[in-house]
């Protein structure tokens, strides 16, 4: 169905805006994800990404900052 | 009261964080506000009252919430609360700037059918993006009324009263829609909802089975708690796994998926965009602030700033106080005559005046560092300090934000323990507040002040000090990692944190926070502190020594006698046998219980143990001398380090009490952390002394 490749959000480059296909990891945080408005067919447009440390996207008009852990459970493409 | 003719109604205040939900507050309410806890949980509660028209309204702040899940402790408050305590309306605070995401808490408060007055906030804000809004269609979607309000500028407070009074007067309809969901999920809807009703009827009057049923779907935690019947978890789950095989996925994010879809619907329908978004000046300001060179360096200049302002700029009024009660203590002691009534008299000038300057002490300090916490909350910093900090708390199980309380606790645990309160994960916090008593605080700088001087030659003393602190940290560091494995185990330490854009704060909100957190402080910990104060003079001063015993001896041999005969003396000496592996006798045991009020008080204790005169300059001199003839300086270390690590002092355990609603976890906290202080102790001193004996 992808014609692009689905890979974690971590591997998006800075400034690349991506749809979330799927969230893996525990339902606490999924649901705490989805709450804040990160849940598949969103886009989300990565704004830093350094090699380490947290992460910046922008979403639906809003800034989040997402650990390490998190941006390597969200699926893009 | 003269208003009784007035009506009543309740109205909760519900939004995201940083919504301004706060700020419209507190422009509703003014400052008539008071504390409370909510009904069976210890979070607390500010609410305020306001007379509109007919109507004496109270307001309660919810806690920020961006959905009503049970995964959340915030969230499950706010829900509870509006389940629970059925307030007439429900003001729902919106972020106009950023309203799709805003909307899903709407959502949820829609779907448990309370009736809602929506506040769009920060509707300047709105404007300047070119966000337009069609009010009346977006109302008429979300069957609510909509008032547009900017309350840092207290704009649409009266819209807002009205449209609330409004709604009060108004009799409740029933809405004409509801959000539905995609055909397999309002079959299972259809399926569950008559077996809520005919299985939970209590739960379904009072929640509503619609609600339940969507709920139960969605395999809320608090929900399924409350189901007993076994026959309906089973129909439910097996709903749930059908569900999840249709749809790849969890239903409750094919439900979130909905309303979310829901609002980009209304949203369409009546928001226009004129202007393409962009976040300029927030995303210029965070170039800089969370810059991956400049970034820790400006964070750490702010939190010298804040340690500098709470504790140098402090220590002015500090000593004021301290002056002030000393000065009253004196005055008293010449005014009243000694032999009238003396226990009264002690009690008065030993116990209650020391006790209530004991309390009064720390409010400098606390106001000063509220101040700057506020200010680095509302301007939206802390988000970044986190941020910042993140991946460095992260390994050892902590949030970044806990950083700051860390910082805060080598100045005293008193405040910093209060500043835990910017975490909002429960158990981070809890983990935060137990090691905190390890950040080496000023008032154990006078031990070491005292000690390593007498003990150390002059170029090992500055090692020696920083030995010291290094310990506490590393010890903290272990410590931290230990509870999150242990007691406090839990994946909850996934960074999700948003990023508000930065704003100016304003004097009303920033003077309203402060405020606050002083009043909860003499409140709450003030009364245990005082009444810890009074009972440790009572165990220092009694059984007193009879008059015959001490004639003909000094003022400071009486001082002597006193203490040793007292319960604190006698304690000491009782345990002499359990620290004398530590290389401790019953003076520095006597001093140490002594210190348990206040760690300063270490050194006055052992003043008044070795009978040293404490009114003269040359006082810590003549001690350092008892000292060094009585004690090599391994023992020295030792006392340094029992010192750091154990019994925090009775205000941090008033604290902890107060700030974690537990006598259990400030036991905890004071036990353990003595446990560990011992057996740490026992073992620099034993190998110590094996390698001396070498």
């Amino acid at each position: 169905m992808e014609t692009t490749i689905t890979r974690p959000l971590s591997q998006v480059a800075e400034g690349q805006t991506v749809n979330i296909i799927r969230i893996d990891g525990g339902r606490g945080l999924r649901v705490r994800l989805t709450t804040m408005g990160l849940l598949p067919n969103t886009q989300v447009t990565v704004i830093h990404n350094g090699r380490s440390g947290p992460f910046v996207i922008s979403v639906k008009n809003s800034k989040m900052a997402l650990g390490r852990g998190v941006v390597d459970k969200i699926m893009v493409s | 009261m003269t208003d009784s003719k007035l009506k009543k109604i309740t109205v909760a205040l519900a939004g995201n964080p940083n919504s301004g939900k706060t700020s419209v507050f507190n422009m509703l309410t003014g400052a008539s506000h008071h504390v409370a806890n909510y009904p069976g949980t210890t979070v607390e509660t500010v609410q305020g009252t306001c007379t509109h028209g007919d109507f004496r309204i109270v307001f309660v702040d919810l806690p920020g919430a961006y959905g009503l899940t049970a995964f959340s402790a915030e969230e499950l408050v706010a829900r509870n609360f509006i389940i629970d305590e059925k307030p007439d309306i429900v003001v729902n605070v919106i972020d106009t700037s950023n309203i799709e995401r805003n909307l899903y808490l709407t959502t949820q408060l829609i779907e448990l059918g309370v009736p809602l007055v929506l506040a769009f906030n920060m509707s300047d804000v709105a404007e300047q993006r070119g966000i337009v809004f069609d009010t009346a269609r977006l109302s008429e979607l979300l069957e609510a009324p909509i008032v547009p309000t900017v309350a840092s500028k207290t704009k649409g407070r009266i819209a807002l009263l009205d449209a609330i009074v409004a709604v009060a007067n108004a009799s409740r309809k029933p809405r004409t829609h509801r959000i539905t969901y995609s055909d397999e999920i309002e079959n299972t809807l259809n399926q569950i909802e008559p077996l809520v009703r005919s299985e939970q009827p209590a739960l379904a009057v009072k929640y509503g089975s619609h609600w339940v049923a969507l709920k139960l779907i969605e395999q809320d935690s608090d929900i399924i708690a409350k189901i007993k019947d076994s026959r309906l978890i089973d129909v439910v789950s097996d709903a749930v796994a059908k569900l999840k095989t249709i749809f790849r996925d969890d239903p409750e994010v094919i439900i979130a998926e909905r309303r979310y879809g829901f609002i980009s619907g209304a949203c369409q329908e009546s928001v226009k965009t004129t202007v393409e978004l962009t976040h300029t000046t927030s995303d210029l300001a965070d170039a800089v602030l969370t810059h991956r060179v400049f970034g820790l360096p400006i964070f750490l200049l702010m939190m010298y700033l804040v340690f500098y302002l709470t504790f140098s700029i402090a220590a002015y009024p500090m000593a004021w106080l301290e002056q002030f009660f000393g000065w009253l203590s004196s005055s008293l002691a010449f005014i009243w005559p000694a032999h009238a009534g003396s226990w009264m008299r002690s009690l008065t000038i030993d116990g209650v005046i020391p006790g209530v300057g004991g309390v009064l002490v720390f409010l400098p300090n606390i106001l000063i560092l509220f101040l700057a916490i506020a200010i680095l909350e509302d301007s939206g910093y802390m988000a970044r300090a986190a941020f910042i900090m993140d991946k460095l708390m992260h390994k050892i199980g902590l949030h970044g934000k806990s950083f700051i309380p860390m910082l805060i606790g080598f100045g005293c645990s008193v405040p910093a323990i209060m500043a835990t309160r910017i975490l909002e994960n429960k158990r981070n916090r809890l983990t935060t507040i137990m090691i905190l008593p390890l950040m080496s605080c000023g008032a154990r700088l006078t031990i070491y002040g005292l000690l390593i001087p007498a003990f150390f030659p002059k170029n090992w003393r500055g090692p020696v000090l920083w030995l010291i602190y290094l310990t506490g940290i590393v010890l903290a560091v272990i410590a931290a990692k230990v509870l999150r494995l242990t007691v406090f185990r839990g994946d909850t330490t996934d960074f999700v944190m948003e990023l508000p854009p930065y704003r100016v704060p304003t004097f009303k909100s920033l003077s309203t926070h402060t405020w606050m957190r002083c009043l909860m402080y003499l409140k709450k910990a003030g009364t245990i502190i005082l009444a810890f104060s009074i009972i440790l003079w009572a165990a220092m001063n009694y059984p007193r020594v009879s008059d015959q015993s001490v004639a003909g001896l000094s003022s400071d041999q009486i001082r002597q006698a006193q203490l040793a005969n007292s319960v604190v003396g006698r304690v000491g000496q009782a345990i002499e046998p359990a620290i004398k592996p530590l290389g401790f006798d019953w003076k520095i045991g006597t001093a140490l219980i002594g210190a348990t009020a206040a760690k300063e008080l270490f050194v006055s204790q052992l003043g008044i143990i070795y009978a040293v005169s404490s009114h003269d300059d040359s006082s810590a001199t003549t001690l350092r001398q008892h000292l060094q003839a009585d004690y090599s300086p391994l023992v020295g270390f030792c006392i340094m380090l029992f010192c750091l690590i154990s019994s925090p002092c009775l205000a941090t355990v008033a604290i902890t009490r107060s700030e974690t609603s537990s006598w259990f976890w400030a036991a905890f906290q004071f036990v353990s952390l003595t446990v560990l202080a011992y057996i740490i102790t026992f073992a620099v001193y034993q190998i110590g002394s094996l390698i001396m004996a070498l």
